[in-house]
This record gives C-alpha cells, sequence and structure tokens, in this order.
C-alpha cells in the first residue's frame, strides 16, 4: 500500500516551490547585480550589514522579540497550568477535556491582520483606552507608536503559540509522578519547581521557538503600531525586497536572520536535550 | 481543603483576564461595526450600515472573494497531495531518506514566514511568472501541503497495517481495500489537514503580501494596505464576519476530531 | 495417500541482504495441522506470509494444487489469514467484519447473512452481530477474526501466533477448540507459533526451524522423543545436553563413562550431542551408580520436583515426584533407551 511513488508530487513541489527559492536566496545574497543583469560573486551584500546602523536594527529586534517570548511565557504559562490542571481532574474523572483551551487558541486562528486591528481601535490616541482614561480623570497615555504598543501586538498574536505546547506536554504529565512527589514530601512548591516545571521544559522550549522567530521578523505588527517608524529586522528586509536594486542585500540580511534562528534554535536544543519535538530542526 | 478551594479561585480569575485580554477586543470590535457614526471608539446608536457598506465595496468583496477561492483550491490540492506524500513516506523504510524528507516537510513550518515569502516571491520573479492570483495560489499551496501531512501521518502510523493485508487476505483488490478499510481509518486526520489548511490560507498574510501582485488582494493584504490610511468601521464588520465564520470552522474541526477521542487539532 | 497441497522448493528469501529463509523444501498435505514451531526470527512468520501472498520469496517456488502461486496476488488465493494481533476493522460491526469477503465475492445478502449466522454460531459468539469491535475482549476477536477467515471457506487457513496475545486459561480453550474445528471444517490449517507446547497439542505436523532454516519435520511424538539434534531436544522441551564421544555403535562415552545406548551408524570417536530429558533421570540414594552428585536446589513443580544435581561440575536437571534434600548425595541413572545421541550441531 505505502508506495513510494505516491510521496513524489509533494517532494516534486517543496523542491520546486521551497528548496529551489532558498538556494536562489543564497545565490543572491552572494553576488551583485549590475544594470546589464550580470552577475558575479561578492561578500559586500554581508559586509553591508556590518554597520552600526544595521546592527542596531538588529540588537533592537532581538531585545523586542526577547521581551515578547518573556511576556508571552509569563502569561501563557500559568494558563497552560491552569488549563491542563482542570482537564486532568476532568480526565480523572472519566470526562472529556473541557472546550476553555479551545477557547485561549481560537483567536489565533482569526485573521492575524484584524486581531491587530483591533488593537488599535483601542489604543489610538482618542481609542477607547484613552475614553476610559478620561472617564475614570486619569491621564491620557500614548501608546501608539511606541516600542510597548509593538510588544503588546506581538504577545497578543502570538501567545496561543506558547500556550499550546506548555498545555500539550503538562497535560501528558502523569499524575502518578505528582502524587509520587508528594508522597516523598514534597509540597505544592516543590511539586512545581521540581517536578511539573522541568517536565514541562520540553513544552516550554518548543514554545519559545515558535515565538521567538515571528516575533523576530513580524514586519507587520511593527508597521502597524508605529506607522512605519521603527525598523526591525523584519521591516528591513520587507524594504529591501521591495526595492527591486536592494533584493540582494535583502537576502544577504535573511540568510543572517535565518543562520541566527537556527543556532539560537540550535542552543535552545542543546538546553534542551530531552526534547524529541526539537529533532525536526 | 479550603486552601484548594481559594486556589482555584484566583486560577479562574486569572483564566478569566487572560480570556478578557484575548476577547475584549474583538467583543469592542464586533460591538462598535454596528455603530451607527463612523467612529469606532464612540458609540451612538445601532445600525447595519457598515455591513451595507462593506457589502458595496468592490475592492474588498473581491479580496474576500479571492481569500475564499484560494482557500477552497489551496486547501483542496495541498490535501491530495499531502494525503498521498503521507502514505508514501510511509514506504520509506531507509531513516536516513525519511529523515531527509521530514526535513524538507518541516522546512516551511520551521523557516520564518517572511523568508520563505521572499524566497518565493524571488523565485516567481526570476523565472518571470507575473506575481498576481497564481503565484499567491502556488504559494498557499505550499505551505499548507505540511501540515496536511503532519495531520495524517500519526492516523497512518497509528493504522494497524493487519486490516490492509487482512482486507485482501479476504479478497479485496488492493484500490478496494484502501477504500473500504484504510480510508475510513485516516479520513479524520485528512479531514482536519484539509480545514487546518483552508483556516491558514484565508489567514496568511506575510507570505500573501510578498507573492501577490498586479492588484491582486487578498482580505489580509486589503486590510494591512487600508487601515493604514485610518480606521473604519467597515472592517469592524468584516472582522465579525470573519470571526463568526472562524469560529464556525473550529468548532466543526473540534467537534469531529473530539468525538473520536483524539485531542483537537488546533495547533498550527 | 496424502495429496500435496503446498510444496516449497528450494525457497529463499532475504530482506537487506539479510536471509530469512534459506533453501526451503518442504510440502503441506490436505486436511492437515501443520505448525510452523521456532522461535522469533526463525522465518516461520515470512514463510507464513509467503503463502499468504505478502511476501514474495527472493528466490525458489511455491506450488498451490501444483501452480506456482508467484502470479497469483494476495486477493486471488485461496487462503485466509487469521492475524496475530487480529487486524480486525474497526470501523465495521462485527456482522459487517465477517461479511466483508463474501461481499466482494458479490453473494446475496440472504447467502450472507446464513454463512454469518452459521459461522458466530460456530465461534460461539451469535447475537454479536451489531457489536463493536472495540467493545469485544481479546478472546472475542480472536474468535472473530477466526470467524471473519473461515466464513470464506478456504483450502487453508493461516494463523499467525493468534493466541499470543490471550491469557493461560483462555488459550487452553482455544487449543482445543482449533483442533475440533480444523476436523469439523476439513480443510488445512497452518499454524504458526514459539510454544512448544502448543505445537505439541494441536499439530498433526510440526516443522521447527531455526535461523531460517527446517531443523525437522515429523509427528508430534517423533519430535519430541526423537529429536535430530541437541536444538530441537532443547527447543520441544527441557533437556540436559552433554558432549559425548561415541566409542562404537551402541556405547558412547559421557564425562568419562560409558554408557550402553541403542544408537548405531556413528563414526567411532566421534564428537556428538547426548540428550537426556529430565524425566529419563532416574535418582538413587544407593551409592553404586555410574554418576554420583550432589542435590543444588529443588523446585517443587506440582505433579513432580524439579532439581538440579552437579556432578563434576555439569548441572543435570531432574524431574522426580520424590524429594531430595539439598546438600544430599545421591546416584543417577539412565535407561539406554532413555540416551539420545546427536550429531554435533
Amino acid at each position: 500500500m505505502y508506495k513510494k511513488s505516491l510521496s513524489y508530487p509533494h517532494l516534486v513541489w517543496m523542491t520546486l516551490f521551497v528548496v529551489a527559492p532558498m538556494l536562489l536566496i543564497f545565490f543572491y545574497a552572494f553576488t551583485h547585480s549590475d544594470s546589464n543583469g550580470a552577475a558575479g560573486f561578492t561578500l559586500d551584500n554581508f559586509t553591508k550589514f556590518v554597520e552600526p546602523l544595521y546592527i542596531k536594527v538588529m540588537l533592537n529586534s532581538i531585545w523586542i522579540a526577547l521581551l515578547s517570548v518573556v511576556f508571552c511565557l509569563l502569561f501563557g504559562y500559568p494558563v497552560a497550568m491552569i488549563l491542563a490542571n482542570k482537564d486532568r481532574r476532568r480526565a480523572s474523572l472519566g470526562k472529556k477535556p473541557g472546550g476553555l483551551l479551545m477557547l485561549f487558541v481560537m483567536p489565533m486562528w482569526m485573521n492575524v491582520m484584524l486581531r491587530l486591528y483591533s488593537w488599535l481601535t483601542i489604543l489610538q490616541p482618542d481609542g477607547l483606552l484613552n475614553r476610559f482614561l478620561n472617564l475614570l480623570g486619569l491621564p491620557q497615555v500614548n501608546l501608539m507608536y511606541t516600542y510597548s504598543a509593538v510588544v503588546l501586538g506581538i504577545v497578543y498574536d502570538f501567545i496561543p503559540f506558547m500556550i499550546m505546547p506548555i498545555y500539550s506536554v503538562l497535560i501528558k504529565i502523569d499524575e502518578s509522578v505528582i502524587e509520587a512527589a508528594q508522597d516523598l514530601g514534597a509540597n505544592k512548591y516543590k511539586v512545581f519547581f521540581k517536578v511539573i516545571l522541568p517536565l514541562s521544559m520540553p513544552g516550554v522550549v518548543s514554545g519559545i521557538t515558535m515565538v521567538f522567530l515571528p516575533a523576530l521578523t513580524s514586519f507587520y505588527i511593527s508597521d502597524f503600531f508605529s506607522g512605519g517608524q521603527f525598523m526591525l529586522i523584519g521591516n528591513l528586509i520587507e524594504k529591501n525586497f521591495k526595492n527591486p536594486d536592494l533584493r540582494n542585500f535583502g537576502s544577504a540580511i535573511s540568510i543572517i536572520l535565518m543562520a541566527f534562528a537556527f543556532l539560537s534554535m540550535h542552543v535552545m536544543k542543546i538546553f534542551n536535550k530531552s526534547n524529541r519535538q526539537m529533532d525536526m530542526f | 481543603m479550603k486552601k484548594l478551594k481559594i486556589g482555584s479561585f484566583f486560577e479562574n480569575i486569572y483564566l478569566f483576564l487572560m480570556f478578557l485580554f484575548l476577547y475584549l477586543p474583538i467583543v469592542i470590535l464586533m460591538i462598535f461595526s454596528f455603530n451607527d457614526i463612523k467612529s469606532t471608539s464612540n458609540w451612538s446608536g445601532f445600525s447595519l450600515k457598515w455591513y451595507e457598506q462593506m457589502l458595496s465595496d468592490e475592492s474588498l468583496l473581491e479580496a474576500f472573494a479571492n481569500t475564499i477561492t484560494i482557500g477552497i483550491v489551496a486547501s483542496l490540492v495541498s490535501c491530495v497531495i499531502g494525503t498521498a506524500a503521507a502514505i508514501g513516506i510511509q514506504g520509506f523504510k531507509s531513516g536516513k531518506v525519511k529523515g531527509i524528507i521530514n526535513a524538507v516537510t518541516n522546512l516551511p513550518m520551521v523557516s520564518s514566514e517572511l523568508v520563505m515569502g521572499v524566497s518565493l516571491m524571488m523565485m516567481f520573479l526570476t523565472v518571470k511568472i507575473p506575481l498576481g492570483y497564481f503565484t499567491l495560489l502556488l504559494s498557499h499551496i505550499t505551505f499548507c501541503i505540511p501540515y496536511v501531512i503532519v495531520s495524517v501521518l500519526p492516523k497512518l502510523v497509528q493504522l494497524d497495517n493487519g486490516i490492509y493485508e487482512a482486507a485482501l487476505d479476504l479478497g479485496a483488490k488492493p484500490f478496494y481495500a484502501f477504500r473500504k478499510v484504510v480510508l475510513p481509518e485516516i479520513k479524520p486526520g485528512i479531514i482536519s489537514g484539509m480545514l487546518i489548511a483552508f483556516t491558514l490560507s484565508i489567514d496568511d498574510f506575510v507570505i500573501s503580501f510578498f507573492t501577490t501582485g498586479n492588484g491582486v488582494n487578498n482580505l489580509s493584504i486589503y486590510i494591512y494596505s487600508s487601515v493604514r490610511r485610518g480606521v473604519n468601521p467597515m472592517y469592524n464588520a468584516l472582522s465579525t464576519l470573519m470571526f463568526v465564520l472562524v469560529a464556525i470552522l473550529l468548532f466543526i474541526i473540534n467537534k469531529r476530531s473530539s468525538g473520536k477521542g483524539d485531542s483537537p487539532v488546533i495547533i498550527p | 495417500m496424502d495429496k500435496h497441497l503446498i510444496e516449497f522448493k528450494n525457497v529463499f528469501k532475504t530482506f537487506d541482504s539479510d536471509e530469512v529463509l534459506s533453501n526451503i523444501n518442504f510440502h503441506i498435505n490436505e486436511n492437515e495441522f501443520l505448525t510452523l514451531l521456532g522461535p522469533s526470527g526463525c522465518g516461520k512468520s515470512t514463510l507464513l506470509r509467503i503463502i499468504a501472498g505478502f511476501e514474495s520469496p527472493t528466490s525458489g517456488n511455491v506450488y498451490f494444487e501444483g501452480n506456482d502461486l508467484s502470479s497469483i496476488a494476495p486477493y486471488e488465493r485461496k487462503v485466509n489469514t487469521v492475524f496475530q494481533k487480529y487486524a480486525l476493522f474497526p470501523h465495521l460491526d462485527v456482522y459487517d467484519n465477517i461479511a466483508f469477503g463474501l461481499r466482494i465475492k458479490k453473494l446475496d445478502s440472504k447467502e450472507i447473512d446464513a454463512k454469518v449466522k452459521k459461522v458466530l454460531d460456530m465461534v460461539n459468539l451469535s447475537g454479536f452481530e451489531k457489536r463493536t469491535v472495540s467493545s469485544l475482549s481479546g478472546g472475542q476477536q480472536q474468535r472473530i477474526a477466526i470467524a471473519r477467515a473461515i466464513v470464506n471457506e478456504p483450502k487453508v487457513l493461516l494463523l499467525d501466533e493468534p493466541l499470543a496475545a490471550l491469557d493461560l486459561k483462555l488459550r487452553k480453550g482455544m487449543q482445543l477448540e482449533l483442533k475440533n474445528m480444523q476436523r469439523e471444517l476439513g480443510i488445512t490449517f497452518i499454524y504458526v507459533t514459539h510454544d512448544q507446547e502448543e505445537a505439541l497439542t494441536m499439530s498433526d505436523t510440526v516443522v521447527v526451524m531455526k535461523n531460517g532454516t527446517i531443523q525437522q519435520i515429523g509427528k508430534p511424538t517423533d519430535i519430541y522423543n526423537e529429536p535430530v539434534n541437541a536444538y530441537v531436544a532443547d527447543f520441544i522441551g527441557e533437556s540436559n545436553i552433554i558432549s559425548g564421544v561415541m566409542k562404537k555403535d551402541c556405547l558412547v562415552n559421557i564425562m568419562g563413562i560409558d554408557m550402553d545406548c541403542v544408537d548405531t551408524g556413528f563414526d567411532t570417536d566421534e564428537n556428538v550431542d547426548v540428550v537426556i530429558r529430565p524425566e529419563d533421570v532416574r535418582i538413587s540414594e544407593v551409592d553404586d551408580a555410574m554418576i554420583c552428585g550432589v542435590v543444588e536446589s529443588v523446585i517443587f513443580k506440582g505433579v513432580h520436583y524439579e532439581m538440579v544435581i552437579v556432578s563434576d561440575d555439569f548441572k543435570w536437571l531432574v524431574h522426580d515426584t520424590a524429594k531430595y534434600d539439598i546438600g544430599k548425595k545421591v546416584s543417577l541413572f539412565v535407561k539406554p533407551f532413555d540416551i539420545h545421541i546427536m550429531k554435533k550441531s
């Protein structure tokens, strides 16, 4: 039944539309194109990046992505844990998981632009937030066009990606392991720090990777909340590709970004050797 | 016992606050879609005029139509290619070859959408396929296929290989055995995969942004380019519509998978 | 005269350069209960899968009623299989599972009804038609798997360790039922197992396999009483296997002692394996025997005591209804008839 040839259309498709384009990016990154359209090998596109201006953009982006990851983890982990506890309690009573998790991940399926748009109507200067503050007699805040708004947008956009994997690891923890820890004299906090947290690390790691990379590259969020003022690495790539003359440079930045992403994933992998889900990288 | 109750009380409060954080913006958005003045923060009265305006905005309707048709075609094509691929991949015995195929399959899921978008754009430009509806469709099929495979493969792994052989043993020809015995077993995976592909396709912005051109828009791109010009309750109306559509789809996916006792396939 | 129903001629099978079957030659008669016996990985299941058509020989031929099987697809063969893990179709109920093969043959529904009813009766599961497969116990699933196969009235029923997943008591009951069923149906059963007791209880013919080769073919009593080599002897039942030297016909030297035996046809001073069953060793307290030893351990086994008796560094396994205390000095006797001499393997 398992005829290998059945996978050939997929393999051909992936070669044409994933592998070949990636190779093309490599090609462009290491060449320059002059007005004649001829291409020659060069490292200029990479050396161009080593400029205070671009390095600052890169560091800025990493900082924002890290902040977003931390907030997602800080707010998402408790959600995942509470939901997993609830569902495990239900399971021990022979009931199916409640639909709560569904509610928490549903927004991630709504159109990403509409999700961001919803915050726009709240955050803008004459938006609901300021009206509300006004009503309480509090001073106005201007979050629009700040990094805080960008981080808020990223956290709002990606927190379900943190909740999901942590939940799915937590739900699989055998209740008897927790009972064993209690039996051996661990209190609530010891149980959490010595048993639950270490066991949930694979979920945390895949959550971090699922949030960090998109956060790093989500040019549209900073575009949305900064009106195009902030230049993050994603915006830099986007701008360079939208201009036909700058695509070689854009390719080089993409490669630097990819290299950075793979490197950070590799570090995470070493950091969490036991994590099988990471094998796909 | 009392302590436990207080704990779970705080737990519920926390969940509720997070729930508010996630849904309040959407609910506000929906409420103001029924506002009768052009404001998304100042309530004046109930009206359906923004829905009417939405339905008479031709470029919006065109973007909506593009989103839906691309969603349907991309999910169907990726469903066929992906299901066949999942079956074929099971046929590879060598771990090394399997590893390479898995790496290629996972590539679109693990590499950044941004990089996928720009690399696809570069390829279309290089081979001189004009950017537009067709390139948009090709790109959507590309990022949908892996999700179909990921959703069908576990079903094939769970599948008792014996039942296919049992069907042959009882006199069924290979295709009949596949149709009558294997397909019913992996169908939930195929349908979930297709629905996931559809939702991903209608949700996508980044890859669409780079692979479309010549004025062909889908909803995400339409909103991206118009919202920067300012808010308009018409987009609230559109959001409301989209949210209801996705909610229904997700309800179906979840119903299907929980009915079979599997964990719901909602993780992209 | 027995009719050869299936015949293997010089069959070899390799998987990725691993030889799993090596020069298999044997035949299976009509209405025979034949068991392929061997440890896991000996090639017995591959042999069965070749008959079913899920594997084909790398070289050599298999004949079914005189016709070469290689060109016949699995779904065209007059054999049906009872799979090890049953392989019932989980999306179909009991009735539809059993009717699966009949529907392919396009029988009319009345006929299908009658046949399904009859076969359910036969496996003592009447009234289970509408039950889902997952609601059945392991033993019931097993019966349905058998019913699904025999309802097609195959010439040969292939059974791949069908009782392996059942508990001991259920297994014993099913062994008898299967044997009766085979007599009742009057068809050939080819049964794969690693359980020697199961093989001896049910079979007309036992084929003992090791590493892809056939070691011995014979009736259960022959295999047990006259194993051809130490491997078969050891696999078929617990044995004392001792290296010895053949002095002449009917005289063998074990551990420096010449002992009478009944085997002939070996070279003088040929090294041989000597096999003695634990129940064939007699113990006596008198100190006048050829072999003397000390009791090392005693375990009560229900019918008899199992004792290990050490003599000159060799540990004898002995079954006896009388108990001898640990540390006691005893003598061991073996009748010439119970000494089995085998070529070194």
